[in-house]
């Protein structure tokens, strides 16, 4: 704590000159880029100077004594199926209206400027979001509690004033201003605030235990991991992309709390939008004084460097990330020591993810209790998943802890995709498993998702339906694991490998009842013989598909059945007569010419040309392509 | 300095606080199989060869396991035999096995390490497989590197980094192709590799051998001829011929170390081209002569070149006791400061 007289508040923002009469909020993230954001974006621009009504102004920057419109980029809000999302902010006679329209490409915006912005009347038939009249993707945000997610879709995160003008920085201002560092840990603790990167350890504790730490360099480091490996998994991203300042503030905090003045947050190089918005951001707080030497005139200071990981997947695991930032290869070292005794060159180090992080400033300013308040026994506050695979609205989603599978996917995720029937649920990305159905009533929780088999882990969430095969699932993530070893322990390195191996073996139909004992016995040693989660945990998927789903092990290898029609090998496709009406739909489709038949009469698959790519059973609209 | 006591496999062992128990073990003349621990270098603990059973602490591994009084340690029980076990077959099913065409055929720490713990060989059937041959790294003139032969322990890479600060190789890729090389998968010839032969000395097993890999029929041991280090070296003869040198563990000044030359350089005592006898240049050729007539020649030349009009330039080769005595005869009979050294270069 230091004397507060000097310290100055971090309010010393630029206002806003205008109320714009129209605000335009449109996702820059990832996904909206992906999906023409940026062509969007100047659709916007150019239309709405060219209607001649609105001036297009810099709220900060600008006056304007007519009518003015804003337009930003956003970060993502999570429905990223539906990018590019654009919000449209009216303000007519002080009140306001604000709707969210989906799939937005250049051509539409012509009619929305024309239609809504100037003629007053929202283009209803693309509306995807709003208070006035909800949708049914409102549901998406129904069960959601925003809090890591807080600023991500509202503010420009390369307007440093936008965050400090949504409560940005208070939170670091507190804890130099109010709180000891022993106050700092004590009250993230309270919070029972866990590390969102997978292992779920206390953070507060943590913290406690770094700043305890005595250092023979007279440093100590604190790293933010925004490596985010897990495939399928973007929550880190998102929030890197739309809303940097939050995590350095968690870093600040953070670094207060341990005493260290130096900090790394770790990006890895495939996140190159975050990297540039990180770069941008912290210009813009080293220039205000909110990081690097004196934060806010106080005698604490935080410098940041960005550091780009050239994307390995066990560059993640802490101890490598290091190795990785010293310059060396990224490979795991034995623990102990720990990082927070001997971490990053030696010094003590604190290591956190950057959903962790993000929910620090929060912690601070709202309270402990606040945090606590939400989720469930030994799992606090909330958690970001995201939702994928066979669910009818896919995207992030931060709910709070302790929440069912079953609300996850059915409330927010709307349900099965095409009504199909629900097979598994993939939870925790390669380090986790599969869950039945029966299992749907299992909370969002480290204690109860460990129990199953699966974990929390990074919050990845895949839902499968009854055209996923599980064992080719298991799979694919036992794919990823064995390739992204590090090569250093054997079981890891060829273990992984051999297990590989013998599920393709059952999923061409060779395999054979001893396959499963082998299965077994490999994914044993593996997890008991590795130096690091990356082995210790790869087997997951193949033993939690091997606990709840034995009997789709059992048909592939006796009655050489895949049941789900996923495994090429074992399924065959052909035409029933009675149904097929001739339209050609699939003798179109195939990529391969293997459908023959004149037009109007019944056509036929040639089993020997046939790749089994699925393509013609996708096409038929009369049900006459079969597959067993 | 703190002493544990604790039992392994119900045998009374005392050691030093920070041994490991792998350590302890070695010490005590207890074999527990390992491939990747070296008692010169860090452990890292990545082969788990050397699990054992703690009571109270289930399996760990010994050779990163800090001794404690009271330990009770077995190197026996099921838990252990299963993990190093599995470990064992996965190794051996993705290694060659030529053995008997291999240079470290009966001194191979994996041969060792397998016929200690044994497998179970129809499972060891069940997962090996054919392997796509890696191409041989046979660019260094001394030793070729086999990466089909290589078990990744990593003993090599921690030998250039802690023992000799060079940094010539390190893992490269990841998976199963997981390579030991040099930066950027470049051959060892065009990495910074002094070819000090320290890693092939140290490679548990056949995938690093020297070219020549004749066996000596005895050992002498001697002091490296090459420079005023003096290390202790253990040459290997057969049939009159040096045919291997090795660093000598005994020795207290070089601890088992040598440098390229002292390894690799041994040719140059069988070399036709060696001088043997003295020469002396008479009408422009060279002619052999005794000693004692080469000496005198010496002696009258430099006695017609007392004072600064002489110079002698001393050699690396010889000991300090020696250019000592060099640079005395220079300034006391010679009457001259002009003394220089190859070193000094
Ligand atoms: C193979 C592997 C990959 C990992 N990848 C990540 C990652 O991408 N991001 C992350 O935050 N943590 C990752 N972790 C976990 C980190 O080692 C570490 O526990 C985490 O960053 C600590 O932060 P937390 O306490 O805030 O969760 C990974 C762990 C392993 C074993
Ligand atoms: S378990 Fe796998 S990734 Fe982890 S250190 Fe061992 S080989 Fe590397
Ligand atoms: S020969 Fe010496 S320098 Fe070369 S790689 Fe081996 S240990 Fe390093
Ligand atoms: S070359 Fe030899 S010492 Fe180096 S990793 Fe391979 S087996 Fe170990
Ligand atoms: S000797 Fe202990 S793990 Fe290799």
């Amino acid at each position: 704590m230091t004397t507060s007289t000097a310290i100055r508040r971090p309010t010393e923002l630029h206002a806003r000159l205008v109320l714009p009469d129209v605000e335009i909020g449109i996702c820059l993230g990832t996904g909206g880029v992906a999906a023409g954001g940026d062509e969007v974006f100047a659709a916007f621009e150019a239309g709405l100077a060219g209607t001649g009504v609105f001036a297009v102004v810099k709220p900060r920057e600008d006056t304007c004594p007519g009518s003015c419109a804003s337009i930003i980029g956003t970060g993502c809000r999570g429905m990223c199926a539906m990018d590019v999302l654009v919000d449209v902010l009216t303000r007519k006679e002080g009140v306001e209206s604000k709707v969210t329209y989906g799939t937005v490409t250049e051509k539409m915006v012509a009619k929305i400027i024309e239609e809504h912005i100037i003629g007053g009347e929202p283009v209803h038939k693309w509306i995807v979001l709003s208070d006035d009249e909800p949708t049914s993707h409102n549901e998406f945000y129904q069960l959601q509690d925003r809090l890591v997610l807080r600023n991500c879709g509202t503010i420009d995160p390369e307007i440093i004033d936008d965050y400090l003008e949504a409560g940005g920085y208070r939170g670091l201002y507190k804890v130099l201003t109010e709180m000891t560092p022993e106050r700092v840990h004590q009250e993230v603790l309270a919070s029972g605030l866990r590390g969102r990167g997978g292992a779920g350890f206390p953070t507060g504790l943590k913290w406690k235990f770094a700043a305890e730490a005595p250092s023979a360099t007279g440093e100590k480091f604190f790293i933010c991991n925004g490596d985010e490996g897990d495939p399928g998994a973007f929550m880190d991203r998102s929030v890197l992309e739309g809303d940097p300042h939050s995590v350095f503030e968690g870093m600040a905090i953070g670094g207060y709390a341990i005493g260290a003045d130096h900090g790394y947050v770790y990006v890895r190089a495939e996140y190159p939008l975050a990297i540039k918005r990180l770069k941008i951001a912290l210009k813009q707080a080293e220039d205000r004084g909110l990081l690097g030497a004196n934060i806010m005139g106080s005698d604490f200071s935080f410098h940041l460097k960005i550091k780009e990981g050239a994307g390995a997947f066990v560059c993640g695991e802490e101890t490598a990330l290091m190795q990785s930032i010293e310059g060396k290869r990224g490979m795991p070292r034995l623990r102990p020591p720990f990082p927070a005794q001997s971490g990053l060159w030696t010094s003590p180090t604190n290591i956190n993810n950057v959903e962790t992080l993000a929910c620090v400033p929060w912690i601070i300013t709202e309270g402990a209790e606040a945090f606590a308040g939400r989720g469930f026994e030994k799992s606090k506050g909330t958690k970001v998943f995201a939702l994928t695979g066979k669910v009818k609205r896919s995207g992030l989603a931060e709910v709070p802890m302790g929440l069912t599978l079953r609300d996850v996917i059915y409330s927010i995720g709307g349900g099965m995709k095409d009504d199909k029937e629900f097979r598994a649920v993939q939870m925790g990305g390669p380090s986790g498993g599969c869950l039945p159905a029966s299992l749907l009533d299992t909370r969002v929780d480290y204690e109860e998702l460990n129990e199953t088999g699966a974990i929390v882990g990074s919050g990845g969430m895949v839902v499968l339906d009854v055209d996923n095969c599980i064992v080719d699932t298991a799979r694919f993530f036992l794919k990823f694991t064995q390739a992204e070893s590090c090569g250093k322990c054997v079981p890891c390195r060829v273990g992984t490998v051999r297990m590989l191996e013998i599920l393709t073996r059952i999923c061409e139909g060779k395999g054979v009842q001893e396959d499963i004992g082998l299965l077994e016995t490999l994914a044993d040693d593996i997890k008991a013989g590795s130096l690091c989660a990356l082995g210790g945990t790869a087997p997951n998927p193949v033993l939690t598909s091997l606990k709840y789903f034995r009997e789709e092990f059992e048909e592939h290898i006796h009655e050489k059945k895949c049941r789900a029609g996923a495994c090429a090998e074992l399924t065959t496709y052909w035409i029933v007569a009675e149904t097929c009406t001739g339209c050609r739909a699939c003798s179109r489709a195939c990529p391969v010419d293997a459908i023959t038949g004149e037009k109007k009469e019944v056509h036929v698959i040639d089993p020997e040309a046939c790749i089994k790519c699925g393509a013609c059973y996708q096409k038929c609209r009369f049900d006459a392509v079969r597959r067993q | 300095m703190r002493v544990h006591d604790l039992t392994i496999d119900g045998v009374a062992v005392s050691a030093p606080e920070g041994t490991t128990v792998l350590d302890a073990a070695r010490k005590k003349g207890i074999y527990i199989p390992h491939l990747c621990d070296r008692p010169d270098l860090k452990p890292v603990g990545v082969c788990r060869m050397c699990t054992v059973e703690v009571e109270g602490k289930g399996l760990v591994i010994s050779c990163k396991t800090p001794v404690r009084d009271g330990m009770v340690v077995r190197t026996e029980s099921e838990g252990v035999s299963k993990v190093r076990q599995v470990a064992l077959e996965l190794l051996i099913a993705d290694h060659d096995s030529d053995c008997l065409t291999c240079a470290k055929d009966t001194n191979c720490s994996l041969q060792r390490v397998a016929r200690h713990v044994g497998v179970d060989s129809p499972r060891l059937a069940r997962i090996r497989r054919e392997r796509d041959r890696r191409p041989l790294d046979t660019s260094n003139p001394f030793f070729d590197f086999d990466p089909n032969r290589c078990i990744l322990c990593g003993i090599c890479v921690r030998t250039c980094d802690e023992l000799q600060n060079i940094n010539a190789i390190d893992y490269t890729f990841r998976g199963t192709k997981t390579l030991i090389a040099g930066f950027g998968n470049r051959p060892r010839i065009e990495t910074n590799c002094e070819s000090c032969g320290e890693c092939v000395v140290r490679c548990p097993v056949g995938a690093l051998v020297p070219k020549d890999s004749r066996q000596p029929s005895k050992l002498v041991r001697t002091i490296c001829s090459f420079c005023g280090c003096g290390c202790g070296m253990l040459l290997g003869v057969r049939d009159g011929e040096i045919v291997s040198a090795a660093g000598d563990f005994k020795n207290p000044a070089s601890r088992g170390r040598l440098c390229v030359k002292g390894r690799y350089g041994y040719r140059y005592v069988n070399s036709p081209e060696r001088l043997t006898t003295p020469l002396v240049k008479r009408d422009g050729e060279f002619i052999p002569v005794g000693w004692d007539e080469a000496l005198d020649l010496v002696a009258e030349k430099f006695s017609e070149s007392m004072g600064d009009s002489f110079a002698t330039i001393a050699s690396a080769k010889c000991t300090n006791e020696e250019n000592y005595v060099v640079q005395k005869f220079t300034r006391v009979v010679m009457g001259t400061n002009n003394i220089d050294h190859c070193a000094r270069l």
